[in-house]
């Protein structure tokens, strides 16, 4: 096990698409975080003006919350990619004969893709979470706004929204076992994660039913974790409390890794 | 583990759906030899291999390398070196990455990544991408990364594609030296002759079924020559291979002689000696690659005596 571990981790960081999403997550969350933490700070300050909309209602807190775990909410399609593709390239590319070769217990092979991809979401979910705690901190500081940097409960959050979007990398390689085709994951990925489940969260809120379901969908799992989100805080959805959202997402990972190992990787590899 | 490294397939079967594509397939690869595994395009041959590697699962029979099937062996690239494609590389990879890649579970330290490209020839290319390799590149790639683990037994998939004279000649020469040292050397190829020179036995198969095997010098004297002998004269030339018993193929035109096991010396003075007259005496060697394509298309098809061109 430690053998096929060690190769998965070579395998993810020898090709160059690691670096690259992890350098466009680091530029994109930056971004983000700056663009938000300028918008919904200067609502709050004018949260006393009539006609204001609902973010106008957020706590200082809530606003670093929100801009410091930016990355969950926005920039786990990066790590949830790395996972995925990190099964998929392998029939994209065939490698998966060699890779079958060097380790036939198939098991162990999808386990040691499921920790090594983790282990590299930890670092997406660190470059990505600094980035946005970087910019948005910088551009709080700028605006003379609280950062909240130095209070432990800000650090949980943060340290949180690493966790969930190591999760992420997690689901990755789940969602890559079941669906192999490497442009299909990219393009299920992208429309599932930036439209699907945004609108679906949206449409089950406006239920009243709804909102107990939508806090069970990967994505609100995954803002659960790190224990607010924009969608949240905005009211656009209720979330689970951070530990149950991490055993949801873990178990969309798992799960998903196991339906792969018993039907792609069941399969014969011709 | 048994330290003999015979390859054993035991009326071996696969199926995709409808598709017979190995049909009770039975042979065997002995150890210190270099065993062409031969059959045309479509014949069975990556299967079979897939299925000797635990990739595709048989519907019927066994096949086992050393008397463990693939998944059995522990650490099997230390045992077992095979290369299925060319093309199984990452492009964006480099050479001396991709081998890195399986050091670990091999258990030999990386520095031996350097070593097996040293030993293909590939040392100047180490840090370049695969992408940008050739098809000979490629494969000297893919028979360093069967040889990372210094094993007994390699399976080649036809190891000579896309390799230039030069470097087929080198194969050759690699190849014996690696049955030499008394591996098990499994090479599969859809042409006889591009491993003439290299094979010691010959396990031939087409439409999933043996068609042939034995000894390389065993399938040669199975090539029988045979002679065209054409005469106006039709009952003196029927008399005369009566006469001489020699064995007379079908040929339609009376006038026509095609007589099996014989060259066209004996049959030119025998009938010379007989006072046949002659219009045409030719002999034609079918030569190994023609004796091939005659077992090929003999399975199936028993008795018809496919002709060489």
């Amino acid at each position: 096990m430690r053998a096929a571990l060690v190769t998965e981790y070579r395998k993810l960081v020898t090709t160059r698409l690691w670096w690259i999403l992890l350098l466009c997550m680091a530029v994109y969350m930056a971004f983000l975080a700056a663009a938000v933490g300028w918008g919904v700070s200067q609502g709050n300050a004018m949260g006393s003006s009539p006609g204001s909309d609902e973010q106008l209602a957020l706590a200082p807190d809530a606003v670093v919350r929100t801009v410091y775990t930016i990355a969950v909410t926005f920039g786990y399609v990066f790590p949830l990619l790395v996972g995925a593709l990190a099964v998929a390239s392998e029939f994209r590319h065939q490698t998966i004969t060699p890779t079958l070769l060097a380790e036939p217990r198939r098991t162990v092979l999808v386990s040691a893709k499921v920790i090594s991809a983790g282990v590299l979401g930890l670092v997406f979910g660190l470059v990505g979470t600094l980035a946005a705690v970087g910019a948005g901190a910088a551009v709080l500081t700028l605006l003379d706004q609280p950062t909240f940097l130095d209070e432990a409960s800000t650090w949980r959050s943060i340290a949180l929204s690493v966790l969930a979007l190591a999760l992420w990398a997690v689901v990755g390689v789940g969602f890559g076992s079941v669906l192999t085709n490497q442009v299909a994951v990219i393009v299920v990925v992208l429309a599932f994660t930036q439209f699907v489940e945004p609108v679906l969260r949206f449409v089950l809120a406006l239920t009243s039913w709804g909102a107990d379901v939508a806090a069970y969908l990967p994505g609100a799992a995954g803002e659960a974790v790190a224990g607010g989100s924009f969608f949240s805080e905005s009211g656009v959805s209720s979330l689970l409390e951070w530990w149950q959202g991490a055993l949801v997402l873990l178990a969309y990972g798992v799960g998903l890794a196991a339906i792969g190992r018993v039907t792609t990787f069941r399969r014969d590899i011709t | 583990m048994t330290t003999d490294g015979t390859i054993l397939v035991d009326h071996l079967s696969k199926s995709f759906g409808p598709v017979r594509a190995v049909d009770d397939l039975s042979f065997q690869v002995a150890p210190g030899r270099v065993t062409g595994f031969l059959g045309p395009n479509g014949a069975g041959k990556t299967t079979t291999l897939r299925m000797l590697l635990g990739l595709v699962r048989p519907t019927s029979g066994t096949a086992t390398i050393g008397g463990q099937a693939y998944g059995e062996i522990r650490r099997p690239l230390r045992t077992v070196g095979a290369a299925l494609e060319a093309a199984s590389f990452h492009p964006g990879r480099t050479a001396l990455d991709h081998l890195r890649l399986y050091t670990p579970q091999v258990g030999v330290p990386d520095a031996r990544a350097g070593e097996v490209l040293e030993l293909v020839g590939l040392s100047a290319a180490a840090d370049r991408r695969v992408g940008g390799f050739s098809l000979g590149m490629r494969q000297r790639l893919a028979l360093a990364t069967t040889l990372l683990g210094d094993p007994r037994v390699l399976l080649l998939d036809e190891p000579a594609n896309g390799l230039d004279p030069e470097g087929i000649r080198w194969l050759r020469g690699f190849l014996r030296m690696l049955a030499a040292e008394g591996r098990t050397v499994l090479v599969s190829s859809h042409v006889l002759s591009e491993v003439e020179q290299t094979v010691d036995d010959v396990v031939i198969i087409a439409r999933g079924r043996l068609a042939h095997a034995s000894s390389l010098p065993d399938l040669a004297r199975m090539a029988r020559v045979q002679v065209r002998a054409v005469s106006p004269d039709v009952a003196g030339l029927a008399a005369l291979v009566e006469r001489s018993a020699w064995t007379r193929a079908e040929a339609g035109d009376p006038r026509v002689a095609e007589l099996w096991d014989v060259d066209a010396a004996t049959v030119g003075a025998a009938a010379f000696a007989a006072g046949v007259e002659l219009h045409e005496l030719t002999s034609r060697d079918p030569g190994l690659e023609g004796l091939f394509l005659q077992l090929v298309g003999s399975v199936d098809a028993p008795g018809t005596d496919g002709m060489a061109a």
